[in-house]
C-alpha cells in the first residue's frame, strides 16, 4: 500500500478566493484547527480579476439606500428565484462585512467627507459599490490573504483535491495531489468547505482562467449532495474581443457605472430600444437623464446601459445577429464621449479606470480616453452550484459546506454585478463560522488505505489510456460544443445535440492519454479538470433543457417568456443510486410576509 | 499563418536544457498565448503558472530575452521579429520544472513582517475618515500583484542570495504599503534596519524597472523607509538626547 502525505485538521477550506479566505478566517476565528486548500498560489485566485466593487448599503453616498433597497434590487435581479434569507442575510450583513476589510487594512476610494465611496452599478437602485478604482478584487483578497497569514492557518498552496472522503453519510475529509511533484495527499477533516468558484472553463469565450473547472460542484455532486439552478449561467456583457487573444477578458461594468455608452455600427445608443417591463420606473428614457444619474443626480433614473447583466447581454447579442455589430463580431463600448461633458476627462477615465485603460492600451492598442473599446458577452459566472442551508451554507450531505460562486441560492437567475464580492464575505464568514461549530460537535474518522488506494490508481489511470487525443484537445472540444449548443440563446434541438456530444466527449476523455511524469504536469492536472467540467457541462445542458422557459440569465429562443404558471421553481440535481444525474422540479419556498412586503413596496 | 519560433527552458532541478518550438502566430498574440498553443499541441507536460491573463495575478513571470516579464502582457509584436524567442524560468529563486520555480521564500517572508494595527476609530460607529490624497499615496504599493518579478531582478537576491538577511524589493513595498497606511499605528524600523535588511539596498533601481504595475518601488517606497530608518538610529539630536537620558 502506498504511504499518503496526511494532514487533520478540524476544518478543510477547499479554495483560496475571497470566499475561502473569509470562510478560512473565521473558521481559525473560533478556534479550531484549519487547513486551506489553493490550486494555485495563495492570492491568485479569481477574486483579483472582481474589478468594480464589493455592492453594500453602506449609504455614504445616497441616504435613501438601506438594506431593504438592496433586498429588493437583488430579488428583482434574480427575477424572484433567489432564496430570499439569503438575499435578506446578504444585504444586511454586507455592510459590517465591508467595514471589517478597513479594519484589517483594506483602503477603498473615499468620500470628500473621508468615508468610503460609492459607485452604481447595473440594477442597483443607488450608488452602492464600494471599490478602489476597477482592482477591487485585488484589494479584498489580499487584505483577507495578509490577515490570514497571522491566523495560524495552514495554506497549502498548488494543491488540487480529486475526491471528498465520506463515512458514516458524511464527509470527513479530501484526497487530492500537489502539483510540484505529483503526489497524492489525504486531509482528514471533520468538516469541509468548498469554495472552489465557477465553471467558465466549460465555455470557449469565458473571463475564467484554468482553474475554473467546476471543481466544487462535480466534489459535491459525487459525495450525494444537491446542485441548484445550474441552467444559470452569466454571460457578462462586456469581454475583449479583439485581438483574438484576448478574447473574453473581461472589461468592468464600472465602464458603463461612470458614464460608458454602448453603441451598435450605425452608432446608434441601442439599449434604449428594449427597456423590460419590471424596470421601466426605474430606467431613464433619455441620454442627458442618463448621463445626470452617473454624476449623482438623486432625481434622475439609470441609463439603460445599467439594466441587469441578463438583459444587456441579449441586447448585443441582438445587434450582432441582426448585422448591426462591428467587423469583429462586437458592440462598442465608449468612455471617451464624456469628454463633452467634463473637463479634464482623459485624467478622470485613468483615475477611475486605471486598469481598464492599461489593459487596452497594453493588449489591443486602444486608448480608451479617445477610442470606443470593442465589446461582446463573455461567460463569467454561474449563479446554480451546491445547494445550501440559508443560514448555515451547510449542503445536503453533513459536515460539507460551501460558499461563494460554487454555492447557489442568493442570485437566482442572474446575479447583479457587486453582488458577488459581498456574498463571498457574508457567506464566506458564515461557511466558517457553522463548519467550526460543526467540527466541534463531531468527531473525526478516518479512511481505510483502501478507498484511498483506489483514489491514487483513479487519478494515474490517465498516464496508461492510450486514447488519441491529449486533454487539452478533449477540453477545447468540449469549450467548443459548449460555447455553440448551450450558450447565451439555446433551443431544445441544440441542447439534445449537447447531451449526445457530452456522452462522446465523456468517452474521449475517460481515454485521454498523459505523458511525461507526475511533477508539474499540466497535461495530467487538465486531464483531471476534465472530468468534472463534463459533470458541470451535463448538469447546466440537463436543466436548461429541463426549464422551458426564458428568465433571467436562462434564454430559450423556443420559449422566449417566462412561464407564469410553471415558472416558480427551482431545478435540483442529484447523483442517483445508479450514478446518473436526477433533476426534479422544486417549488420556490415561500417568501416570508415582510420579505414580501419589501419586495412590492418597492416594485 | 506566420510562426514564431521559441527555444523554452525545460527540465527541472537537476539542469535545465533549451528546447525549441514553432508555433502559428495571430494577431494580437502575447507570449503566453504561444505558450498555452505550444502546451496543447506539442507538449502537454510544460510546466507553467497563469491565471488571469490580463496582468492583474501575478501569476506568469519569466524571463523573455533575459527580461524578467509577465508573459500575458508581452505581445509577440513587441520583441524583434524573425529571431527566436527565449524563454527561461525566474533566474533568482529554485527551480521546479520548465517555467515554474519554488517562490515560497516569498509567503514565509511576508509573514515576519509586523502586521497591520490601525489607531481606534475615528467616529462612534466605528469607523475611521481618511482624505483621498492620504489613501492614492498607499494604493500604489497596494497595486503590487506579487509577481515578484521585483525579487528576481535584485541583484542582493539573484547574485548574492541574501534570502536569509534581506526581504527584496516587493516585501519593501509592502512594508511602505503599512507604514504609510493613514491608520496604522505600528512601528516596523527596528525590523527594516536588522531583519529586513534594508540597508543592502543600494538603489540601482532594476526592481523600479521591471515593474508590470509601474510601482515607483525605489523614489516611493525604499528611499522614503531608508529615511525613516536613519531617522530613528541615526539622527544626532535624537543620539545626543539619548545618551543625556543614559540610553544606548
Amino acid at each position: 500500500m502506498p504511504s499518503y502525505d496526511t494532514h487533520t485538521y478540524d476544518v478543510l477550506v477547499i479554495g483560496a478566493g475571497g470566499a475561502g479566505l473569509r470562510a478560512a478566517i473565521e473558521a481559525s476565528a473560533h478556534g479550531v484547527s484549519v487547513g486551506l486548500v489553493c490550486k494555485s498560489l495563495l492570492g491568485k485566485a479569481h477574486t483579483v480579476m472582481a474589478e468594480g466593487g464589493i455592492a453594500a448599503a453602506l449609504s455614504y453616498v445616497d441616504d435613501r439606500d438601506n438594506w431593504k433597497v438592496h433586498f429588493a434590487d437583488t430579488m428583482r435581479g434574480g427575477q424572484y428565484l433567489n432564496n430570499g434569507r439569503m438575499a435578506e442575510l446578504h444585504a444586511k450583513e454586507a455592510p459590517e462585512r465591508v467595514l471589517e476589510l478597513e479594519a484589517w487594512g483594506a483602503l477603498f476610494d473615499r468620500t470628500k467627507d473621508g468615508r468610503i465611496l460609492q459607485r452604481n452599478f447595473g440594477g442597483h437602485k443607488y450608488p452602492r459599490l464600494v471599490h478602489v478604482g476597477d482592482r477591487t478584487g485585488l484589494e479584498m483578497i489580499r487584505t483577507l490573504q495578509d490577515h490570514g497569514i497571522y491566523q495560524g492557518i495552514a495554506v497549502h498552496m498548488e494543491c488540487t483535491i480529486t475526491t471528498l472522503l465520506k463515512e458514516e453519510g458524511r464527509v470527513v475529509g479530501a484526497f487530492g495531489y500537489e502539483r510540484e511533484k505529483g503526489r497524492f495527499l489525504v486531509f482528514f477533516a471533520k468538516a469541509v468547505i468548498l469554495a472552489t468558484g465557477g465553471i467558465g472553463r466549460a465555455y470557449k469565450i469565458t473571463s475564467n482562467s484554468w482553474e475554473y473547472t467546476g471543481d466544487g460542484h462535480a466534489l459535491a455532486f459525487h459525495a450525494g449532495a444537491e446542485l441548484m439552478d445550474m441552467e444559470f449561467v452569466q454571460f457578462h456583457p462586456t469581454g475583449m474581443i479583439w485581438p483574438p487573444s484576448v478574447r473574453g477578458i473581461l472589461v468592468t461594468e464600472g465602464v458603463r457605472g461612470e458614464g460608458g455608452i454602448l453603441l451598435n455600427n450605425q452608432g446608434r445608443r441601442f439599449m434604449f430600444d428594449d427597456i423590460p417591463a419590471l424596470y421601466v420606473n426605474q430606467t431613464a428614457d433619455n441620454e442627458e437623464e442618463g448621463w445626470r444619474y452617473t454624476q449623482g443626480d438623486k432625481n434622475a433614473r439609470r441609463p439603460p446601459e445599467l439594466l441587469t447583466r441578463d438583459h444587456v447581454a441579449r441586447c448585443i447579442v441582438r445587434e450582432i445577429k441582426e448585422g448591426r455589430g462591428t467587423a469583429h463580431g462586437g458592440v462598442l463600448l465608449d468612455i471617451s464621449w464624456i469628454k463633452k461633458k467634463l473637463p479634464h476627462a482623459e485624467d478622470h477615465i485613468r483615475k477611475k479606470l486605471p486598469g481598464m485603460y492599461h489593459q487596452f492600451l497594453k493588449l489591443a492598442d486602444i486608448d480608451i480616453t479617445r477610442q470606443p473599446m470593442e465589446v461582446g458577452p463573455t461567460t463569467h459566472y454561474i449563479m446554480g452550484g451546491i445547494r445550501v442551508d440559508a443560514d448555515t451554507q451547510m449542503a445536503t450531505v453533513p459536515g460539507l459546506f460551501a460558499a461563494g460562486e460554487c454555492a447557489a441560492g442568493l442570485h437566482g437567475a442572474n446575479r447583479l454585478g457587486g453582488n458577488s464580492l459581498s456574498d463571498l464575505l457574508v457567506f464566506g464568514k458564515r461557511a466558517g463560522e457553522y463548519a467550526a461549530q460543526f467540527a466541534k460537535e463531531n468527531k473525526s474518522v478516518t479512511i481505510s488505505g483502501e478507498h484511498l488506494d483506489q483514489y491514487s490508481r483513479e487519478a494515474l489511470r490517465y498516464f496508461e489510456t492510450e486514447g488519441a487525443d491529449n486533454s487539452f484537445q478533449v477540453q477545447a472540444d468540449l469549450q467548443d460544443m459548449m460555447q455553440d449548443l448551450v450558450g447565451i440563446v439555446r433551443n431544445e434541438a441544440d441542447m439534445l445535440r449537447a447531451v449526445e456530444e457530452l456522452k462522446k466527449l465523456k468517452e474521449r476523455a475517460a481515454n485521454v492519454r498523459v505523458t511525461g511524469n507526475r511533477e508539474f504536469n499540466p497535461g495530467w492536472h487538465t486531464a483531471l479538470d476534465l472530468q468534472n467540467l463534463l459533470t458541470v457541462s451535463e448538469a447546466v445542458t440537463l436543466a436548461a433543457l429541463e426549464r422551458k422557459e426564458s428568465l433571467g440569465a436562462h434564454f430559450r429562443e423556443d420559449y422566449p417568456d417566462r412561464d407564469e404558471k410553471s415558472g416558480k421553481f427551482n431545478i435540483v440535481i442529484r447523483k442517483s443510486e445508479e450514478g446518473w444525474m436526477e433533476l426534479r422540479q422544486e417549488a420556490l419556498p415561500e417568501l416570508p410576509a415582510e420579505l414580501q412586503h419589501i419586495i412590492n413596496e418597492m416594485k | 499563418m506566420p510562426s514564431a519560433t521559441f527555444q523554452v527552458q525545460r527540465g527541472g532541478a537537476g539542469g535545465g536544457r533549451l528546447e525549441t518550438y514553432t508555433t502559428e502566430v495571430a494577431e494580437g498574440m502575447v507570449v503566453l498565448d504561444a505558450v498555452l498553443q505550444i502546451q496543447a499541441e506539442q507538449a502537454p507536460d510544460l510546466a507553467v503558472r497563469w491565471n488571469c491573463k490580463a496582468g492583474r495575478c501575478g501569476s506568469c513571470s519569466a524571463e523573455i530575452n533575459g527580461m524578467p516579464k509577465l508573459m500575458c502582457m508581452t505581445r509577440l509584436s513587441d520583441l524583434p521579429p524573425g529571431k527566436p524567442i527565449l524563454l527561461q524560468p525566474m533566474k533568482a529563486f529554485p527551480l521546479i520544472k520548465d517555467l515554474v520555480t519554488d517562490v515560497s521564500w516569498n509567503f514565509r517572508v511576508k509573514k515576519m513582517i509586523k502586521k497591520f494595527k490601525p489607531r481606534p476609530p475615528d467616529a462612534a460607529d466605528g469607523t475611521w475618515r481618511m482624505a483621498q490624497e492620504d489613501v492614492d499615496r498607499v494604493q500604489e504599493f497596494r497595486k503590487c500583484i506579487e509577481c515578484f518579478l521585483c525579487q528576481d531582478v535584485c541583484h542582493v537576491l539573484r547574485e548574492h542570495h541574501l534570502f536569509e538577511e534581506f526581504i527584496g524589493p516587493r516585501f519593501f513595498v509592502h512594508v511602505a504599503s503599512l507604514e504609510m497606511h493613514p491608520l496604522d499605528v505600528e512601528d516596523r524600523r527596528e525590523e527594516l534596519k536588522k531583519a529586513d535588511g534594508i540597508g543592502y539596498c543600494n538603489i540601482t533601481k532594476c526592481c523600479t524597472q521591471v515593474c508590470p504595475e509601474d510601482i515607483h518601488i525605489t523614489d516611493n517606497a525604499i528611499i522614503p523607509l531608508k529615511e525613516r530608518v536613519v531617522d530613528k538610529f541615526y539622527d544626532p539630536l535624537k543620539r545626543l538626547f539619548g545618551r543625556w537620558r543614559g540610553k544606548k
